[in-house]
């Protein structure tokens, strides 16, 4: 069955990069706004502001990363919803292959490609901003394939649940892009009203996010232990759901 | 239980972009059971100069055939094809006729769905007909003709008038229907067409036309279904 995973994943990974705008719109164009942005902002930041420094220092690469990880998500729905729509998956279920293989292959395709997306923009990032990237890469790195995990496994959630393609993606917007607003990525959580908070302490992304600030910061693991179990718990739950309810046809 | 089987679907897809022979590799590394030569295949299938195509780029009748490559890929016991020919033009479906009795002659056993009684006539040792779902009957295309529809027919031309009356005097004739010169006998019974032969010698009637209509698997259908027009 390994034998059929690699192959799965190394063929998605070819016809990904066959698309037209694929290559180009997941991993060129945001390393492309990222150096524009830089560009115009980066040199100037620390003496517009503490505040504009502080976030070009810890906010925005977390921003970019869960934006990357975000827009992974959405087209992991999109891609299943598809390959449900169009017989793909029908056609697979005829042979020995599970459909947690099917998942795995793709959420391996996504982890490289915003690997690679987030390699550049650290390339990128060095070049333009004035921060030094004095964060731990490593636990970042880290900190960042467990969020990613966790958020894909919602995704593999609602890829099992929507009816059509034409759904997917707004689908997958409406749950997604709430969940940023409130997760603490463009204001801490504790500035919320309270309702909001509330919501926020039940959505995985805001444990997320305190884990990627956290380590970017230098934190110890120990410190956001919470953060881990609450990722974790997200990731068992969505993956045995829709190992559940997933739907071939 | 799908390690033993190979299926071919209704109007399935693939990814697009997808190379037929990626297909083939990726298939054949899902079964646990030795795959059978993915190339020969394709040359089999008349697929091999498609080998790099992408599947959007392939037409109808090549995208039916990379399924069927796809159903034979672990070399199954059991192979289901679901409308294989459906919407391929007549040179096509010989060729998938003819790939279909070789995975036959090779000792598999295919299960084939079809609307083509024509198809089923030519391909299948045992047709289930078959009802919203439930089997009406059963057997093999001659013996469900042999059961269900015995009646001949016989069309002959002849400028003789009186031959329609002779004709009348032949046992289980049911129905004379004449147009011109041009007689339908209607009857049942494999003799039917031996005593019109015979008639016809006895009396030395000067024939001009002579051919047989016989029953085919259609009529069955027809008659079994009780409908004319089905989709």
């Amino acid at each position: 069955m390994l034998r059929g995973l690699w192959k799965l994943t190394w063929i998605e990974i070819k016809i990904f990069l066959r698309e037209p705008l694929g290559a180009i719109g997941t991993i060129g164009i945001p390393v492309l706004v990222f150096l524009v942005a830089g560009r115009m902002i980066g040199r100037r930041a620390a003496l517009i502001s503490p505040a504009a420094s502080s976030f070009i220092g810890v906010g925005l690469p977390v921003l970019a990363s869960v934006l990357i990880v975000i827009g992974a998500v959405l087209s992991l729905v999109t891609i299943i919803s598809i390959y449900r729509e169009g017989g793909i998956l029908k056609r697979l279920r005829a042979t020995p292959l599970r459909p947690q293989t099917i998942l795995t292959a793709h959420v391996i395709v996504k982890l490289l490609l915003s690997a690679a997306t987030l390699v550049l923009m650290v390339a990128a990032g060095k070049r333009y901003y004035p921060v030094g990237i004095h964060a731990p890469l490593a636990g970042f790195t880290m900190a960042l394939l467990i969020s990613t995990c966790s958020i894909l496994s919602i995704g593999f959630l609602i890829a099992s649940l929507v009816p059509t393609a034409r759904f997917a993606q707004p689908i997958g917007a409406v749950i997604m892009y709430p969940m940023m607003a409130v997760s603490g990525l463009f204001a801490p959580v504790e500035s919320l009203p309270l309702a909001a908070q509330a919501v926020a302490k039940v959505l995985p992304l805001t444990y997320a996010v305190s884990l990627l600030e956290g380590i970017w910061k230098g934190d110890a693991w120990w410190a956001h232990a919470h953060d881990l179990t609450a990722l974790a718990l997200t990731f068992i739950v969505c993956t045995a759901l829709s190992a559940k309810v997933f739907r071939w046809e | 239980m799908q390690e033993r089987i190979g299926v071919q679907l209704q109007q399935a897809q693939l990814q697009k972009r997808i190379k037929v022979w990626e297909a083939l590799d990726l298939w054949a590394s899902l079964y646990h059971r030795n795959a059978i030569d993915g190339e020969r295949l394709l040359e089999q299938l008349g697929l091999i100069g498609k080998r790099n195509a992408w599947f959007m780029t392939l037409s109808g009748g090549q995208k039916q055939r990379l399924f069927i490559a796809l159903a034979l890929i672990n070399d199954p016991e059991l192979v289901f094809l679901d409308e294989l020919t459906t919407g391929l033009d007549p040179q096509a479906r010989r060729a998938i006729w003819d790939l279909v009795r070789g995975i036959r002659e090779r000792g598999k056993t295919v299960l084939l769905t079809t609307h083509l009684m024509e198809e089923a006539e030519r391909l299948c040792d045992r047709v289930a007909i078959i009802e919203h779902g439930r089997i009406i009957d059963i057997d093999s295309p001659e013996r469900l003709v042999k059961r269900h529809c015995p009646e001949r027919t016989v069309v002959l031309a002849t400028d003789d008038r009186s031959a329609a009356e002779r004709f009348r005097a032949i046992p289980r004739v049911d129905e004379i229907t004449c147009s011109g010169s041009q007689f339908t006998i209607r009857g049942s019974g494999d003799d039917l067409v031996t005593d019109v032969i015979h008639c016809l010698s006895e009396n030395r009637t000067r024939v001009t036309d002579f051919r047989t209509i016989l029953p085919n698997l259609e009529d069955v259908f027809l008659k079994l279904t009780g409908h004319p027009i089905r989709d």
